[in-house]
């Protein structure tokens, strides 16, 4: 948000900081989990839950230090990021507790109460966010590691198939001995929008313009579509050996969106979206987890094995839920079962508990989010730091799409977790570090420009009046 | 680049528009689908999250509702001597749904009928948990008691009415089944449920409404009555012309006898009812001919369903050939009754011709005992005039009176009997035990307070001996003096 005269964060020099903006919202970032929790103790136990306290100063000392780090590192950067994240984090935060109170999904064999641990990442979230902020001065030294990132990126994602295990039909995740089970592909994310902006902000003028117009639209030559073909390969490989639809659908979708960016033709764009339909058709029609997703999702509420699946619960919670939610605390979300229902499908606990309102507001968040990440991309005023907001805010969209798309029924369910909201050590890390990149980008993008040295010349032409 | 940036972030609100619609059309469009649907878990934890309402009998209430451990299902519903009381409530279970009363009145019993919205808003508003209303029936707990007992371990049914008014006083029917064994859903309430669905004697019949029996000379009351309607006798008193064995119509010579020799021959109407004379009303349902027979067992109800309110099956008098419809006339061949309806024959005839529209459920109560739904009695039908009513009614009384085996001491002398056996034959060639039927019904100066239908379908006992008199006329005798000692209170 800018003065009111100007519309856009292009800053064009005395652009207010707004960092007390920041923190008024951050004020309310903070109380609106705080009185979730309440809520949540109120519904449960008719009483305010013991935590809360702790809870409450735990997470406004965290944004406060965050708070802190950004007026202190980043003056500049974008007020509404930080508040929109620590509110995200926070009221999931929220709805795994409340789930935790479920006895039946919080078993010994599920983990257990999983919000402490979740507390614990977020902390380590929160930490790296700062670290990110702090160490990394300008985004463009990210330049410098364009090919060591795409080795580390490549390595994160084919890690699972040879060190992973399976884990609810998808092989997504690495077991690190003493810290627990990671999920690589959140991190992938990240390193690999760093290595396609490097990549893209070197070739992006071959991509562009060598290339010959058949039949209307512009044919990239055969060496400059051959990048594509391998990440489209590989992308399949995910989906085969890991059958990770999702990291594979975020994978290919924001390499064609950041090639489209980079190179202004919409035929990148056509490439990109046959090549992963034909791909996606022939995963579906070949790998048996794939294509009972895509059955789940043309009969949600169909039985299987005599049995209710879990695409069908969320969409009871959905239902159930109508238009204000049975409030927190008073819904059956647990009749999803298992850790899913901390996970992948803690949006149908939003929808049954908080509602058609309170759901579409936690859209909106991740909405507003998104356009500032878009809206950092358009203020950077250099082709790396565009490229790279763009790409973090795409992967950041492309998620939340497929995520909250594939929940809700609109598309196939795909393994991924709803930033900051789900349950999960590494998406929250990972995204509070996206953040962190994205609110470095902005710092650079709406600091003020230097003042310009005074011209000598201008003096000596002055004229001194008498 | 900024122009493809606008682009992907036009794209980006596109889906995030897409997902808003999705939303919105799952919450508000598809909600009302999705919270009733069968599978949805949430709709049985509701219905057991607060105690159901009770069925009444006798101001008590005959089914409870109790507390459990389990998550989901707060509550678990009980019954009070269940095995007594389930062909009158059903059952409810969590895992196996509802029946009869328990199901007809569902809505009441749980507290979501549209009629107990104001309640339930006022109890929202004060704080309190929805409760379920009460179903008070007409049941006397006494006659129950006594039809219960008297059947004991037979296969067999007991309904006894209020000819006056059609309350149904006692609806016994046994075997039976505990429905508390299957309340929840537990495994063991699976194998209680399994073993029960594949039981040979299936205890889960409600053998008083549901199951059909040919009713045997029972039968004889109605094609008495249904003779002196359509004109083919006028006193009861009067001898007839049939013959001894009678000759079939329409056969080759293929006789019906009897079962007490020497009497039946050209005998009156109440001679042939004391000694159950299938010549002379085989030979009368022949001369009032199938339509008539039809149309007057059809004034007491046969041929339709009956609500009560559980449904009850229809009883069944066809259309026939002639010698079919002489079977019929004295309870055999294609004839089929309820022990409902035979109930009611018996109460039309002690209530002078009017049938009353048998009922169970007198009211419907909220938890403050607002009244919600009254019964209003109604009569069904005339079913004969009252001047065939009153000469059947001695035909009836001739037979207690004059039938040694018949044992009415414990009722006074006061009080008018009547009543009628029946041995129903069945299988090919008379090859199965019959089944042991009667009908009775009293009558003191008030009019009649009470008509009793009895069936056993296998006394347990070698069939020589099997005999209205001997096995069904004690339960009746025992539920009439039930309901007529109640009634001197």
């Amino acid at each position: 948000m800018s003065s009111s005269s100007n519309n856009t964060t292009v800053s064009t020099g005395g652009l207010p900081s707004r960092r007390n903006t920041e923190l008024l919202m951050l004020v309310f970032a903070v109380v609106i989990p705080v009185f979730a929790y309440a809520n949540v103790g109120l519904a449960k136990e008719e009483s305010l839950p013991a935590g809360m306290l702790g809870y409450g100063l735990g997470l406004g000392l965290l944004a406060g230090i965050a708070h802190l780090v950004v007026r202190r590192w980043a003056p500049y950067a974008d007020p509404l990021m930080l508040p929109i994240a620590t509110l995200l984090n926070g009221l999931g935060l929220v709805l795994i507790w409340r789930l935790d109170q479920e006895p039946k999904i919080t078993t010994p064999s599920l983990g257990g109460a999983l919000a402490p641990g979740q507390l614990m990442w977020s902390t380590t979230g929160i930490a790296l966010f700062i670290g990110v902020l702090v160490f990394l001065k300008d985004h463009r030294l990210l330049q410098r590691y364009t090919y060591i990132s795409m080795v580390v990126a490549l390595l994160l994602l084919v890690s699972p198939i040879f060190v992973g295990q399976e884990v609810n039909g998808a092989r997504i995740w690495v077991q690190i001995p003493g810290v627990g089970s990671l999920q690589p592909g959140e991190f992938a994310k990240i390193i690999i929008a760093v290595f396609f902006a490097g990549y893209l902000m070197v070739k992006r003028d071959a991509l562009a313009l060598a290339s010959r117009r058949v039949m209307g639209i512009y044919l990239p030559r055969g060496r400059d579509l051959g990048p594509i073909l391998v990440i489209w390969a590989i992308s399949l490989m995910i989906l085969i050996f890991e059958t990770d639809l999702g990291t594979s659908l975020l994978f290919f979708g924001i390499f064609v969106v950041m090639l489209y960016v980079a190179t202004e033709r919409t035929s990148w764009i056509i490439f990109g979206l046959l090549l992963s339909a034909s791909g996606a058709v022939f995963v579906a029609s070949v790998n048996s987890h794939v294509g009972e997703r895509v059955n789940n999702w043309l009969n949600p509420l169909d039985r299987v094995n005599d049995g209710v699946t879990e695409t069908a619960q969320a969409m009871f919670s959905f239902g159930s839920g109508g238009l204000f939610g049975s409030g927190l605390g008073q819904g059956y979300s647990r009749l999803i079962g298992g850790i899913a229902a901390k996970s992948d499908y803690i949006l149908a606990t939003v929808g049954e508990e908080l509602g058609l309102a309170g759901l579409m507001a936690i859209i909106m968040l991740y909405a507003l989010l998104i356009e500032r990440g878009m809206r950092t991309a358009l203020a950077a005023r250099d082709p790396f730091g565009k490229l790279l907001a763009i790409g973090l805010a795409g992967v950041f969209a492309i998620q939340v799409f497929v995520v909250a798309g594939g929940v809700t029924g609109l598309i196939p369910l795909t393994g991924m977790t709803m930033p900051f909201l789900a349950q999960g050590g590494s998406s929250v890390i990972a995204n509070w570090a996206l953040i962190a990149l994205l609110l470095r980008i902005s710092d650079t993008a709406r600091r003020p420009a230097p003042a310009p040295a005074p011209s000598l010349d201008a003096e000596q032409t002055q004229v001194v009046r008498p | 680049m900024n122009k493809p940036m606008r682009r992907v972030a036009v794209f980006c609100g596109v889906l995030i528009l897409a997902l808003l619609v999705r939303v919105n059309y799952v919450q508000f469009v598809q909600a009302d689908e999705l919270q009733s649907h069968e599978d949805n878990r949430r709709v049985r934890i509701e219905r057991y999250a607060n105690p159901r309402g009770d069925i009444i009998v006798d101001g008590q209430p005959i089914t409870g509702s109790e507390e459990t451990n389990d998550d989901d299902f707060t509550y678990k519903r009980t019954w009070v001597d269940g095995e007594m009381w389930a062909p009158v409530t059903g059952y409810s279970s969590q895992a196996f749904g509802t029946t009869q009363l328990e199901y007809v009145n569902d809505s009441i019993l749980t507290g979501d009928d549209d009629r107990m919205f104001f309640n339930n808003t006022i109890d929202m508003i004060t704080g309190k948990d929805q409760r379920g209303g009460d179903v008070i029936t007409t049941l006397n707990g006494d006659a129950q008691l006594a039809a219960f007992e008297g059947l004991g371990d037979r296969k067999g049914a007991v309904v006894a009415l209020d000819p006056r008014r059609g309350a149904i006083l006692a609806l016994a029917s046994t075997p039976s089944y505990d429905p508390s064994s299957f309340a929840g859903y537990a495994d063991s309430d699976a194998e209680a449920w399994t073993a029960l669905e594949g039981h040979e004697d299936k205890p889960m019949l409600n053998r008083a409404l549901r199951e059909t029996y040919p009713p045997g000379s029972t039968f004889k009351v109605l094609t008495a009555a249904a003779a002196l309607e359509h004109g083919e006798i006028d006193n009861v008193d009067d001898p007839t012309e049939y013959e001894d064995p009678y000759i079939l119509p329409d056969t080759q010579d293929v006789p019906l006898t009897n079962q007490v020799p020497g009497v039946c021959e050209e005998a009156t109407v109440r001679d042939a009812m004391r000694y159950s004379c299938n010549s002379v009303f085989a030979g009368l349902s022949n001369d009032v001919g199938n339509e008539g027979m039809i149309e007057t067992a059809e004034a007491f109800g046969f041929n339709e369903e009956h609500f009560v309110p559980v449904r009850a099956d229809a009883s069944v008098y066809p259309e026939d050939n002639r010698p079919q419809n002489a079977m019929a006339g004295i309870g055999q061949a294609s004839n089929r009754a309820t022990p409902l309806q035979m109930a009611m024959v018996a109460a039309a005839i002690a209530n002078n011709g009017s049938l009353m529209e048998p009922y169970m459920v007198d009211q419907l109560v909220t938890p403050n005992l607002n009244v919600i739904e009254q019964h209003d009695p109604s009569e069904l039908n005339e079913a004969v005039s009252a001047d065939t009513a009153r000469q059947v009614q001695e035909t009836m009384e001739t037979v207690v009176e004059e039938n040694s085996g018949i044992d009415r001491s414990q009722i006074s002398d006061d009080i008018r009997i009547g009543g009628k056996t029946g041995t129903a034959q069945r299988g090919e060639n008379n090859s199965e035990p019959p089944y042991a039927w009667f009908i009775s019904y009293a009558i003191t100066d008030e009019g009649s307070p009470v008509a009793v239908a009895v069936v056993i379908e296998d006394g347990g006992v070698d069939r020589n001996e099997i005999s209205g008199s001997g096995l069904a006329a004690p339960i009746a005798m025992d539920v009439m003096a039930a309901v007529l000692a109640d009634e001197q209170n």
